[in-house]
């Protein structure tokens, strides 16, 4: 690769080659073009390279010099960081981002299979009160929300959480569902029914099986959301014991003033979980923004 | 026996649904309108009916025409950086030329994604801090000192800054759904294009930019929409500041509502920033589902 380039770049018009002939013009635009992905790859990945290797500095060294590596790696931020709150945070996060995946799937998918197989004016209706959901925003709710939450005692509970995420995750888990089910040969479920099967059991043993890649994906948009929301995540809880990871962050900056290397070792450990689940999964990721268009 | 059991399956397996959009989603929304006419704070238990004074506050109030303002420019750049240069970006990564490199910057671009966004603007703070923030000491390294400034702490700057942080965020994101409607594109038009003598710009405006033109649509409706809603970023950064100068108009509803108690006034920020979100939304519903059914 290097040889040929090092020839026609010396003797542009001489040398034949049996490769596709590329003019020197298209050449330069294209390592430019090339050099230019590249700066912009850099500016994408120095900040989150720092976090890390800041990570593990102490605030001296921060201070002293930003661009350094560590002279001496501080693993103990880490452990601060996870002893001095993290570690309550990370479980809520995560029992806030189980339950709110188990039920918006599985409500989701209840209605998708109903929004699916009937055909009728009440069922119109609902596609339209399913797809109207859509237009909300957590946003616009906030405070009706703070009231009705405060009514009936949810607030500063997990289930305030949990609950309104379910909500706002369902009209989008609904749609993308609903269109998988439409592709489900009708003779599947036609035969099941002659055979004596249940309508529930035609969901269960046919529709949600038959779905698992869409329902891999709504599982992925949805863990997404839950374990990055920051808003309901302030607002309704306020014990900081019961803070989910986003807001719980804010909590961290807030207490730890200059122990900065133990606050980007926090980041860093808000970060890995969804790394490593998207990297594995994220096929079914982009399957999904893509169809669903959404923004995070 | 057998036509009623058909019947109850659907109500109930719709009804959970129901529920949680009537009672989390639409129910807020009346509410919301409600308040609107109200004067209250979040212990009161009484609501003072107050007409129309709090829409005739919104029409005075400087606060909401800065956030506003701030929110307009937040959706120019976003539409520029995000769906114009995204779609380049897709482009020139689905070039033949790039192939080989494509799927490394794919990763790359699309890592911030996956990011909690109170991590990224945690971690901006670093960046944009005045003595040690990486954007200064940069600045300094390659003797351009005499540009580095507070950039969250000067009123100037601050709004742009927090834009910077977001499309530093989520170009990857767009990115990667042109990649997507790019790659549906059928080869053998690019084939008789470039059998027409078309070279790899006209390529680009003849053929890929009509044939995601769907795509740029959504995105564009997608990213104006994210735009009036913007709350965590400047949120975190700056809470607005200094003065009023980073303000939108998510925040400004959050500070009149939770800081400043007056719940009335933000239920008409919140009506405001639903209506203005909500005419693009519509678009978006019709134009997605024009595309996907049938």
């Amino acid at each position: 690769m290097i040889k040929t380039n090092v020839k026609k770049s010396t003797f542009p018009s001489t040398v034949p080659t049996n490769k596709i002939k590329i003019p020197i013009q298209t050449r330069i635009t294209k390592n430019i073009v090339f050099l230019g992905l590249l700066c912009f790859a850099i500016i994408i990945l120095y900040p989150l390279f720092w976090m890390f290797i800041s990570s593990f500095k102490s605030y001296q060294e921060i201070y002293s010099n930003v661009w350094a590596l560590p002279t001496e790696w501080k693993v103990e931020n880490y452990s601060l960081a996870w002893s001095k709150g993290i570690s309550s945070y990370f479980i809520n996060s995560v029992y806030v981002t189980l339950s709110t995946i188990i039920l918006t799937v599985l409500i989701g998918a209840m209605a998708a299979f109903v929004l699916s197989r009937y055909k009728n004016r009440w069922i119109d209706a609902a596609l339209l009160f399913t797809i109207g959901g859509l237009m909300m925003n957590p946003q616009v709710a906030l405070i009706p929300l703070f009231e009705i939450l405060t009514i009936t005692n949810l607030i500063d509970t997990h289930w305030a959480l949990i609950l309104t995420y379910v909500a706002y995750r369902l009209p989008l888990t609904i749609i993308l569902i609903r269109a998988f089910f439409l592709t489900v040969p009708k003779e599947l479920s036609e035969s099941a029914l002659m055979d004596g099967c249940t309508e529930f059991g035609i969901f269960w043993r046919i529709y949600l099986p038959i779905s698992l890649p869409i329902v891999v994906t709504s599982v992925i948009l949805t863990a997404y959301f839950a374990w990055n929301e920051f808003l309901f995540a302030t607002v309704f809880i306020n014990s900081s014991e019961l803070k989910t990871i986003p807001s719980g962050l804010m909590v961290f900056r807030d207490a730890l003033r200059t122990d900065w290397g133990v606050l980007l070792s926090g980041m860093v450990i808000a970060t890995v979980p969804m790394i490593v689940l998207l990297i594995f999964l994220q096929k079914y990721l982009v399957r999904g923004l893509a169809e669903g268009s959404v923004k995070g | 026996m057998k036509i009623k059991r058909v019947k109850i399956t659907p109500i109930l397996f719709m009804l959970p649904t129901v529920l949680f959009l009537g009672l989390f989603i639409y129910i807020p929304l009346i509410q919301n309108f409600y308040n609107s006419f109200f004067e209250f704070s979040v212990f009161s238990q009484t609501k003072e009916f107050v007409g129309l004074s709090k829409f005739k506050q919104l029409f005075a109030d400087g606060v909401a025409l800065t956030a506003l303002n701030n929110n307009v420019k937040y959706a120019i750049i976003s539409v520029i950086l995000q769906v114009f240069f995204a779609l380049v970006l897709a482009a020139i990564l689905e070039d033949k030329f790039f192939r080989r490199f494509a799927q490394v910057f794919r990763v790359i671009y699309f890592m911030p994604v996956m990011i909690s966004i109170s991590v990224i603007a945690l971690l901006f703070g670093f960046v944009y801090n005045p003595q040690i923030g990486l954007l200064n000491s940069f600045l300094e390294l390659i003797g351009l000192e005499q540009f580095a400034k507070p950039w969250l702490g000067n009123s100037t700057t601050a709004i742009y800054s927090v834009i910077a942080m977001s499309q530093w965020q989520s170009i990857g994101l767009i990115t990667m759904l042109f990649i997507v409607s790019i790659q549906k594109i059928p080869k053998d038009l690019y084939e008789a294009a470039e059998i027409d003598g078309a070279g790899k710009i006209r390529r680009f405006f003849s053929v890929t930019v009509p044939q995601v033109k769907e795509a740029t649509f959504v995105n564009l409706l997608v990213t104006v929409t994210g735009s009036i809603l913007v709350f965590n970023e400047p949120y975190i950064l700056t809470n607005g500041g200094p003065g009023n100068s980073s303000m939108t108009l998510a925040i400004h509803m959050y500070q009149t509502g939770f800081v400043k108690d007056d719940m009335g006034y933000a239920s008409t920020l919140a009506s405001l920033i639903f209506l203005l979100s909500a005419v693009f939304a519509l678009i978006q519903i019709k134009v997605s589902k024009t595309g996907k059914e049938e």
